[in-house]
């Protein structure tokens, strides 16, 4: 795990909560009482009537539906290796709770992926320090 | 909103001397040849120059390398649209007296790389949110809205192979176009395609196969303005600004509000159609940005000339020419000339391609496009995203 070799993010202490939470292998979204979770993580809601400073987090179900994808056939680190080579999916996951979010689809056959199939969080340990939320055909 | 139209006239446009694989020149020294070829078009010198709009550069790097101060700048940098967005910059600051001259220079080493800043911090949100997902570059994140607009609508990969041919048969009348016939021998993919040959050419990034995606090239770009009231003195006939919009609709394209609308594109369009007075039935000649085969067919939707979701059978719609050839319905002899430098697609494209875009509806206008020249051309529309449909800037010109 080391010696990973795909891009990394790196939090801010606004998103902190966030990358703590999926090591902790939880799925955590920012929540305003009025509007509900949102994403990308941000410390107030983004709709732009609300734009209150009052976030929690709470923890989605890790459910979701393929929003839309696509099929990448470039060895774009980690799917640069043998045992990891491309195609591979990318995918736009819209959570039960309603935010989308990029991900992978983690699936034998990238083409048997379709548009509104149902899915679920897989949390992949990269390193020692990060988890990425990926998913799988439910 | 109607003050602005036809108060500020495009009166130079240019391209660098060259386009595609240019690496003996720096992303600086790009910029600056294209001013110099945007000026001599203009019959200005540098030392008309007052304002100073540019993309890919902060203006200070280039006001100093051209050795001018300028007394109005705007380093709006959002991407392939940029440039669109400084004509419309730059009538509001000519208009306000702010500047005389404005010169919007491009200037990008896409392919070669000489002094082309790449890459973003790990910590902002593409970096946390997208980047650990392999994404890689434009394929792999315009591609992503296609497939919705796919399973919404019924659009095909073939009605999109029918845009790449459509662009190429352009390129072919084109002598700067990278992947025409006047460059570039059909055993290296020169020449024309078929939409077969779109479909069986190597996968890039499901939907995008390989003559999906535009080319990678070195080159810049100027246009110089200034008023309507000035530009009656020059020896070539300007090319007023009708009307012009511009949007922010949002940076990530996980986070596009709908993948199968382009709100900036409405944005930036109702604001251009407002302005100018004018609607997409009074425009005669579109360039469309065509970073891949779909960027073009959203405009076409987004900006009123197809209802939504009928682009694909739009586009893919053909005819039988005198000789019987294949007229395609955006290509040489179609009833929607579209991208008539041969596009993105297959003239040139070196990350911020907008100001080629503008470039050639200047041309189209002026009558200066030769074998590619389409008929009574007096309206052309540039339009262009930003980023991954999450900007976008649009202009409409008009020779008269």
């Amino acid at each position: 795990m080391a010696d990973y070799a795909g891009r990394l993010p790196v939090a801010t202490p606004e998103s902190q909560p966030y990358w703590d939470g999926l090591k902790e292998h939880k799925l955590m979204l920012p929540t305003c009482d009025d509007c509900g979770p949102h994403f990308y993580p941000r410390p107030f809601c983004p709709m732009p009537e609300c734009f209150n400073w009052d976030i929690k987090w709470t923890q989605a179900s890790g459910k979701g539906k393929v929003h839309t994808f696509v099929i990448s056939h470039q060895p774009i680190p980690p799917y640069n290796t043998e045992d990891n080579a491309p195609p591979y999916v990318i995918a736009v996951i819209e959570l039960e709770e309603g935010p989308r979010m990029m991900s992978n689809l983690i699936i034998d056959d990238p083409y048997s992926t379709t548009v509104d199939m149902d899915v679920e969080i897989v949390f992949d340990d990269v390193t020692d320090e990060v988890t990425l939320p990926k998913f799988k055909p439910a | 909103m109607d003050q602005i139209r036809h108060k500020v006239a495009i009166v130079g446009a240019a391209e660098t001397d060259d386009l595609g694989q240019m690496p003996h020149m720096s992303r600086l020294a790009l910029h600056a040849q294209a001013a110099k070829n945007a000026l001599d078009d203009a019959g200005m010198s540098l030392a008309d120059v007052d304002g100073l709009l540019c993309a890919g550069a902060i203006p200070n790097e280039v006001a100093e390398y051209l050795g001018i101060q300028p007394r109005y700048i705007d380093g709006t940098s959002v991407g392939g649209c940029s440039f669109m967005i400084h004509v419309r910059h730059a009538v509001a600051a000519i208009m306000a007296g702010y500047c005389d001259v404005a010169l919007i220079t491009h200037g990008e080493s896409g392919r070669s790389g000489v002094d082309a800043p790449r890459g973003g911090s790990a910590s902002s949100p593409g970096g946390q949110y997208e980047a650990p997902f392999a994404i890689g570059g434009a394929p792999t994140t315009f591609s992503i809205p296609v497939l919705r607009h796919f399973h919404e609508y019924g659009t095909t990969k073939e009605h999109l192979a029918h845009i790449a041919a459509a662009t190429r048969a352009w390129a072919n009348l084109n002598p700067m176009a990278m992947m025409g016939s006047h460059r570039r021998a059909p055993e290296r993919g020169g020449g024309p395609i078929t939409p077969q040959d779109v479909l069986n050419s190597r996968m890039i990034c499901y939907p995008f196969n390989l003559l999906d995606c535009c080319v990678v090239a070195d080159g810049g770009g100027a246009l110089v303005l200034v008023s309507e009231e000035r530009a009656r003195d020059f020896a070539k006939d300007p090319v007023y600004v009708l009307g012009a919009g511009e949007a922010a609709a949002h940076w990530m394209v996980s986070q596009m509000r709908d993948h199968t609308t382009a709100d900036g594109y409405r944005i930036a369009g109702e604001a251009a159609y407002k302005s100018a007075g004018l609607g997409p039935q009074d425009i005669d000649h579109c360039m469309f940005y065509d970073a891949f085969t779909f960027t073009p067919l959203m405009a076409a939707e987004d900006l009123g000339f197809v209802p939504k979701g009928e682009g694909g059978p739009f586009f893919a719609e053909t005819k039988t020419g005198p000789d019987g050839e294949v007229i395609y319905k955006s290509g040489p002899g179609g009833d929607f000339p579209m991208n008539t430098n041969g596009g993105g697609l297959s003239y040139c494209h070196t990350g911020m391609y907008g100001m080629f875009a503008i470039v050639e509806s200047v041309r189209q206008l002026r009558g200066e496009c030769g074998d590619r020249q389409v008929p009574d051309v007096n309206v052309s529309m540039a339009h262009g995203p930003g980023g991954m449909f999450a900007s976008a800037g649009t202009i409409i010109l008009s020779n008269a």
